[in-house]
């Protein structure tokens, strides 16, 4: 089973981060999971959304304590106490910033992890110029996709496509290649060995 | 609304010449053909006004509907006398479910008519005054602002009856309720409380609303008549007498319903669309201490001193209506065109089909 | 067809291939997708029903029993604050025997107000006559609406789906959504026993004194045992029309040869199987009942299970409510189950009972904590009654202000400021 956490703001989709993870693991044949924190989600608050996928089905529903995976939406809230909880050292974070780990204060965390595990992806500046809003949902996803190989980025263009229309479909798909590319050049990885890997 | 008066002549005994009116002219009741909707065999009191009034009002939906009608009641005096188990006295479908959800079962009875494909059958839905003033009250407001095909009816004996006389949301100010003793000071319930649901039932606007009295039949079945031509939700409010709640003689039901007309504390009138389009005009104004005096819920403003004070305030409140509505004959209703009663019709005229 | 779809969702395209008639709305959390989902279906054309928007939660159930009682298949959906307001409607559409079809989905009932998952609201409702089915995924969610139709049908009684609010609604997973061809072939059109008809008048829901009541009420009584019976068969019947099991009375999970069993209702079974599987390669013999059927109660199924293989046994009702004064809720009828007096049951082989109240206003029931509360059960150390994961320190914070002081203040504002405090680190 591979587990995901997401973090941001209320108003981010970050619910919506979860479900489209969940659907393009769907669409490869996994089973998914994806359910909000349930806190009480005002725009601008922290809040918490979680994502399991898995070959077989999934029973366990309590929060995800264990996160084989972290994406946090906003870099506000690195300091947020217990934001990286449970993280296994070999977890991959991923972050949605334009400053490095140790800029946004996270050498400690940086020098205890598998460098190709961490990743700062300025995701919403991609959106913001494909997309024209700073909505880092799906070019995360993407960037979880090329970082992870969880599941592949035609699975998550395809769940894009699926969830939204017209110009916020296209956007949102733009924002996304361009964040999977941005990961494959960050650890010059072979874009189609990312592409194909089987996921979880 | 045309609706003729018809002039009927004293001819020595009591007896009212022009009984042999043409067909059309007469009233439902008075035909062989009549539905008897609410048969005889019920435990209502000796001249229970609702029994009355419910037979005049449901007599005439049956007649427009041409039988096709289904009704829900609301807990109360209606329901418990009209079904004592095992029998019925309805001869129609009905429905008993609660106290204060007689409107919303309507509109679900409504609701499933218009999806069953059989808006052909219509609904009305009924209570007492308790029922429609406070506990239904929500689902009233609910029924009126969605503008469900449902004819409401409230019968109005301005208290709750069937649990012995306790003071409701209409019942009047002076009058003597259970929880209203004519004790102290100020004895029965106080002025300055209750509801209009008339008013608040075209402050809604729904297509058609009307007061009614059981004094004066043929107005109660035109009105009956008149509220299905509608469809959208209506409402009707008959003033009906409780002989054992108003302490009056169970032989003079009709004649204090009269008189609450004639003095002007029951305005009755017709409002389509949030407006006043008539009001049946007081043939002769008596004072309010006539109509008074022949309830023992207000034997208190006479015994053991007249209470003046409060017989006045009580004047004045029918002095309001009369020129509110415009009553007297020779009174143009001149202040209606300025009152909140007056809104510029919002259905659209093809919400009425 | 599959779908990778929220728990709401799935429960709206359910009921929509039921072909209800009359629906009525009326929006409390976390029951709102559902009637969004179906108000959507119904404006777009694509589900020819009523759909009528209450001005409350008492409309609601009100205005869905008189579509029933017109002969429409009707169905409404509402949560903890919602369900309590409908009360009197609830009682009286079971009363006049009208198959009303609700979701309802579980929330805990304030004060404090509190809008996440606990059962406290549809345990308030379990004597009021309804059929309660419990849903343990959203699969199974779908499915129960479907089934919950046709036994409703068949009993004229109402039937309440309870999927736990936000767990289950809000969580989005793998459903296989039936088609509608199979779904008419399971339900046929709605065949009511009383009808509101003016070619043949009738009188529904008069008076019925102290002559007859009792024997009304009997009939009710009756409809629960016939229910017993049915449940199972049209959880049958579903599964050789959709290839799936789903529903039925109770769902064991290797209880066959265990020592410990954890009764428990809903989709903490999930996180609870998971559990038990690790539990079992430790070597402890554990195992799980859930109960699907709430009311009736499956009494002969719970005894069989309780009081069949497992000697001695020790027993864990997880309570998903509380009981004040009282205690617990499924502990009681568990309890009666055991107790019947049949005989057939020695008195000194009755399982030990332990009641643990878990997962209140939506305190995650975490597989750590599950574990640890079976094994201490195991090992004979668990109370008779406990709170699974309470806070002690806040409970004792709060006592302590209220021994110190007359005015101590509102207890939950006092406990939630404990919180801020100990988060922020301030009181160091």
């Amino acid at each position: 089973m591979f587990q995901v956490r997401f973090h941001g703001r209320g108003g981010q989709g970050v619910v919506t981060a979860a479900e489209l993870l969940a659907a393009a693991a769907f669409s490869q044949g996994r089973y998914a999971q994806a359910f909000p924190s349930f806190g009480s989600e005002r725009m601008g608050a922290p809040v918490m959304s979680f994502c399991r996928i898995d070959r077989k089905p999934i029973r366990t529903r309590e929060p995800v304590t264990e996160p084989d995976a972290l994406v946090i939406q906003d870099p506000t809230l690195v300091h947020q106490a217990d934001l990286f909880a449970g993280l296994t050292p070999s977890g991959y974070v991923l972050i949605n910033a334009t400053a490095s780990f140790a800029q946004l204060g996270l050498a400690d965390l940086a020098a205890t992890h598998d460098s190709d595990r961490l990743l700062v992806v300025p995701a919403s500046s991609l959106a913001m110029a494909r997309l024209g809003r700073p909505l880092p949902g799906a070019p995360l996803l993407a960037a979880l996709a090329a970082l992870t190989g969880v599941v592949s980025l035609d699975a998550v263009l395809a769940a894009i496509d699926d969830r939204f229309t017209g110009q916020v479909a296209a956007g949102n798909t733009a924002a996304a290649v361009a964040a999977f590319d941005y990961v494959l050049a960050a650890f010059d990885y072979d874009r189609v060995e990312r592409k194909e890997l089987s996921g979880a | 609304m045309p609706s003729t008066r018809i002039k009927f002549y004293q001819v020595g005994s009591f007896a009212a010449g022009n009984r042999l009116l043409p067909e059309d002219l007469r009233s439902i009741q008075s035909s062989d053909a009549r539905a008897n909707t609410l048969t005889c065999g019920h435990r209502a009191c000796q001249g229970c006004g609702e029994a009355l009034g419910a037979r005049y009002a449901l007599d005439a939906v049956m007649r427009a509907t041409k039988g096709k009608m289904i009704a829900v009641n609301a807990t109360g005096c209606l329901e418990v006398f009209s079904t004592p188990f095992p029998e019925t006295s309805w001869q129609i479908p009905w429905l008993h479910s609660l106290f204060g959800n007689a409107p919303a079962v309507g509109s679900g009875v409504a609701t499933a008519l218009k999806a069953m494909g059989r808006s052909d059958i219509r609904v009305v839905a009924q209570g007492g005054d308790g029922g429609t003033v406070d506990i239904g009250m929500a689902c009233l407001s609910g029924l009126f602002e969605r503008n469900d095909d449902v004819l409401y009816i409230c019968y109005d004996n301005q208290a709750y009856m069937n649990t012995g006389v306790q003071r409701s949301g209409a019942t009047p100010p002076a009058a003597r309720t259970a929880t209203t003793p004519a004790v102290g000071p100020e004895p029965g319930n106080a002025f300055g409380q209750g509801k209009n649901v008339p008013l608040i039932a075209m402050a809604h606007e729904i297509p058609y609303v009307a007061t009614a009295t059981v004094a004066d039949l043929r107005d109660l079945e035109d009105k009956a008549t008149r509220a299905m031509d509608f469809h959208g939700a209506r409402y009707l409010h008959i003033l009906v007498p409780c002989p054992l709640g108003w302490g009056s003689s169970p032989a003079d039901t009709i004649k204090v319903a009269r008189l609450a007309t004639e003095s002007g504390l029951f305005p009755v009138f017709e409002a389509e669309d949030g407006q006043v389009v008539s009001s049946a005009r007081i043939r002769r104004q008596v004072p309010v201490t006539d109509y008074l005096r022949l309830q023992a819920r207000y034997a208190h403003l006479f015994h053991p001193q007249e209470r003046t004070d409060v017989i006045e305030r009580l004047q004045a409140s029918a002095d309001r209506n009369i020129a509110r509505f415009g009553l007297l004959e020779d009174q143009k209703p001149a202040h209606i065109e300025r009152t909140r009663l007056t809104l510029a019709p919002v259905h659209d005229s093809d919400q009425r089909r | 067809m599959l779908k990778q779809i929220e728990g709401s969702r799935a429960v709206a395209e359910a009921v929509a291939l039921c072909r209800p008639q009359v629906i009525c709305a009326y929006p409390i959390t976390p029951q709102t997708h559902i009637v969004e989902a179906l108000g959507a279906l119904v404006k777009k054309g694509e589900l020819n029903a009523g759909f009528l928007n209450v001005e409350s939660e008492f409309a609601a159930m009100s205005a869905v029993i008189g579509a029933s009682a017109v002969g429409a298949r009707t169905y409404t959906a509402t949560a903890s604050q919602g369900l309590l307001y409908m009360s009197e409607a609830v009682y009286n559409a079971a009363g006049l025997g009208l198959p009303v079809v609700m979701t309802v989905a579980n929330r805990a009932i304030g004060a404090p107000i509190n809008i996440w998952n606990d059962h406290s609201d549809s345990m308030s409702q379990r004597d009021a006559g309804w059929i309660q089915l419990y849903a343990e995924t959203n699969q199974e969610a779908a499915d129960l609406h479907i089934q919950a139709f046709r036994i409703a049908e068949e009993l004229s009684n109402p039937v309440m789906v309870c999927m736990d609010g936000f767990v289950l609604t809000h969580a989005s997973e793998r459903v296989d959504i039936p088609g509608q061809a199979e779904a008419d072939a399971f339900l046929p059109p709605y065949q009511p026993r009383q009808v509101l008809d003016p070619d043949d008048p009738v009188s529904i829901g008069a008076m019925v004194g102290p002559e007859a009541f009792t024997e009304v009420r009997f009939l009710a009584e009756e409809r629960m045992r016939q229910a017993l019976d049915l449940i199972p068969d049209v959880a049958s019947a579903f599964e050789r029309q959709f290839g799936r099991e789903s529903g039925g009375l109770v769902k064991p999970y290797r209880t066959g040869d265990a020592e410990l069993i954890i009764v428990a209702l809903g989709s903490v079974l999930g996180t609870v199987k998971d559990t038990i599987d690790e539990l079992r390669e430790d070597g402890i013999r554990v195992g799980a009942l859930g109960i699907t059927s709430f009311r009736p109660f499956p009494v002969q199924s719970v005894r069989a299970v309780l009081a069949g293989g497992c000697r001695p046994c020790r027993v864990v009702v997880l309570e998903r409510a509380l009981a004040p004064g009282s205690g617990g809720i499924v502990t009681a009828d568990v309890r009666a189950a055991l107790a019947a007096t049949d005989g057939s049951l020695p008195r000194t082989e009755h399982p030990i009972i332990s009641t643990v109240v878990a997962g209140l206003g939506g305190r995650p029931i975490t597989g750590k904590c599950l574990r640890a509360m079976l094994l201490d059960a195991k090992r004979g150390q668990l109370p008779p009654f406990s709170f699974l994961d309470l806070q002690p320190g806040l409970v004792q914070a709060e006592l302590a202000r209220m021994q110190a002081n007359r005015r101590s203040g509102p207890t939950a504002e006092n406990m939630l400021r404990d919180l801020g405090v100990t988060a922020s680190g301030a009181a160091d």
